[in-house]
């Protein structure tokens, strides 16, 4: 072989190899897709969705489990959503300095501290002091989870709208108020829409949070001051559970929650994908 | 991600009458205002008050066993004796398995979707590689402990024993009774898990080398892999060894997952078989038995606290890496 030959032909060794480990990702994904699939569509049925979870040995199913998540997670939202939007918009168009470089990390930290800390802390900082466990700690947890995913979203998001839009704004008499509702939020509406949906992916995923915080319930509850079951708590306890027909539903479960998630991740990247394409 | 400008102000909906005024003064900004920085506020203060009552709440461990704490292996609910080295040795040991791993794996993966793969396969390919890193890591757990595990007892791990266990030092850490949840495996689902995480960071680095370093290589003839390897990957090195220590924050406090895998035992061994604890595991694990004002409480929260400032370090020097380069 020449030099030549021996370098094409390590290039296509490379080339081989980079596209193999692409390859293995994504058979991957789909072998854990299928394991989801397989095992959960044999164990999902209608009275996964209608019954709520009982003993062993008497069938039931996820009900109170799914509308506790989905309680837990809308009350998370709607705390952090507000806060994390304004929060986002402050480093965007008023923050300066290092008070705003600051911020910035602190998001960051916030962003990428170890979930299952952020349900020590809410322990700390309701469960104890308010002698136990609820939805609204779970609620909580899940804020402080999605809170920082907002404000990196809307700062972001903010950044890309053309300054020009805003001195157009302003050079008509338009207060910062109604330069930012009117003009800059509306701009950046969809990346944002796509931030809070990934949030909201992110967490109603999460299981570590809500184990010492809304802790999970046997029954119906929704009383947002009592323990209150979610989703992933309850597949984490069947999962690790002697019982065959608990395991089984833990794996209905896991199917319920991966469809959900996924289907949140691509949601989110079509919401954005057409706008991005026709003002290109 | 570009921003749809025509939405800004939609037609029909033009000047809103205040803004045709003129010389108004609106009431509204200055509360707006106080509003946007009392948010931004709210981020440090919550900050800082994770940092203070995980700290207050392991105070009690910390006074109590000392800076001893840190390097007993002791977990002893009968004496109360509460030490964190098994934890931060499993903590440690796994995300290392978990990093040399995910790297190389990482880096190919981003040169096939940078450079190798056909233009038109790359945003598909690399969606669903981003999906890998949507997926609960419960889901992860389940897989890995009713899937993953017993494929490691009966095939993998039989298999590395054969290769490594004959070399003197390296056959120490594969060998013992295959048992399919431990270490290892722990290590390789948390590769798994933070590799799509890493992947996306490379394809952003890779993607910002200015073209015209890479075209001049390719003008004296250089292959696409040799371009890879003496211009795009030392043009972004800093900023690649900040995104893998990213991926290692995310390894490190990764709870679900590990807790269905790494066997839940507190002891180190030398073989990577053998079932250990991390930090996030254990107190997953031991919570459900850690009464409030119990002692052991206070050691669940001093090993979060520590925890807690692991990431931290790893996530700061790792955000000083990556902006540097960038920026730079």
């Amino acid at each position: 072989m020449t030099q030549l030959e021996r370098r094409l032909f390590a290039d296509r060794i490379w080339r081989l190899i980079a596209t193999a480990l692409a390859a293995m990702a994504i058979v991957l994904l789909a072998w854990i897709l299928w394991t989801v699939v397989w095992r959960g569509a044999s164990a999902l049925s209608m009275s996964v969705f209608t019954m709520p979870t009982l003993p062993p040995g008497r069938g039931g199913g996820l009900a109170n489990t799914i509308v506790g998540s989905l309680i837990q997670v809308v009350i998370g939202l709607a705390i952090a959503t507000p806060v994390g939007l304004l929060a986002g918009t402050w480093l965007a168009e008023i923050g300066k300095g290092r008070l705003a470089d600051a911020v910035r990390f602190v998001n960051d930290v916030l962003l990428s501290a170890p979930s299952i800390l952020i349900g020590l802390f809410v322990y700390e900082l309701l469960v104890k002091p308010f002698g136990g466990f609820s939805g609204l700690a779970g609620s909580i947890a899940l804020a402080v989870l999605i809170l920082p995913v907002v404000v990196r979203a809307t700062e972001d998001m903010l950044r890309l709208v053309p300054g020009s839009l805003r001195e157009a704004a302003f050079a008509l008499g338009a207060s910062r108020r109604e330069v930012v509702v009117q003009v800059l939020w509306r701009a950046a509406r969809a990346g944002i829409v796509t931030g809070i949906l990934l949030a909201i992916a992110r967490a109603a995923g999460e299981t570590a949070p809500l184990l010492f915080t809304s802790l999970g319930n046997l029954g119906w509850s929704f009383d947002m001051t009592k323990p209150m079951a979610s989703l992933p708590v309850a597949i984490y306890q069947y999962a690790a559970s002697p019982f065959d027909e608990w395991v089984a539903l833990a794996w209905a479960g896991a199917l319920v929650i991966t469809v959900g998630v996924l289907t949140l991740n691509i949601l989110s990247r079509v919401v954005l994908a057409p706008r991005g394409k026709a003002s290109k | 991600m570009t921003v749809d400008t025509t939405a800004a102000l939609p037609p029909g909906t033009l000047a809103p009458r205040s803004l045709a005024t003129s010389g108004h003064v609106d009431l509204a900004d200055k509360p707006f205002r106080i509003a946007l920085s009392a948010a931004a506020l709210l981020v440090l203060v919550l900050l800082g008050a994770i940092v203070v009552l995980l700290f207050k709440g392991g105070l009690p461990a910390l006074t109590t066993f000392g800076l001893g704490f840190f390097v007993s292996a002791d977990w002893n609910p009968v004496t109360e004796n509460y030490g964190a080295a098994v934890m931060l040795y499993g903590t440690l040991i796994t995300s290392l398995i978990a990093m040399l791993l995910a790297f190389p794996a990482s880096l190919g993966i981003a040169l096939f979707l940078t450079e190798v793969a056909p233009v038109s396969l790359r945003r598909p390919i690399g969606t669903a590689i981003q999906l890998l890193a949507a997926v609960p890591s419960i889901i992860y757990g389940m897989w890995g402990f009713f899937v993953v595990a017993p494929l490691m007892a009966s095939t993998v791990q039989p298999a590395l024993t054969a290769i490594f266990g004959p070399i003197p030092l390296i056959g120490m850490l594969f060998s013992g009774a295959p048992a399919g949840t431990g270490i290892l495996t722990a290590g390789l689902i948390l590769a798994l898990m933070i590799m799509p995480f890493i992947t996306a960071m490379f394809v952003e680095i890779f993607t910002s080398v200015p073209p015209v370093l890479k075209e001049a290589a390719y003008g004296v003839g250089a292959t696409t892999t040799e371009v890879f390897t003496a211009v795009t990957v030392p043009y972004g090195r800093t900023a690649l060894v900040g995104a893998v220590m990213l991926g290692l924050g995310r390894a490190l406090g990764e709870t679900m997952a590990v807790t269905f895998v790494i066997g839940n035992a507190n002891r180190i061994a030398a073989s990577l078989y053998s079932p250990g604890a991390s930090i996030a595991s254990t107190i997953a694990n031991e919570f459900p038995e850690a009464g409030p004002g119990s002692i052991k409480l206070n050691a669940l929260l001093e090993l979060g606290f520590s925890l807690f400032v692991i990431s931290f370090l790893v996530l700061a020097l790792a955000r000083f890496l990556v902006r540097n380069r960038l920026e730079g």
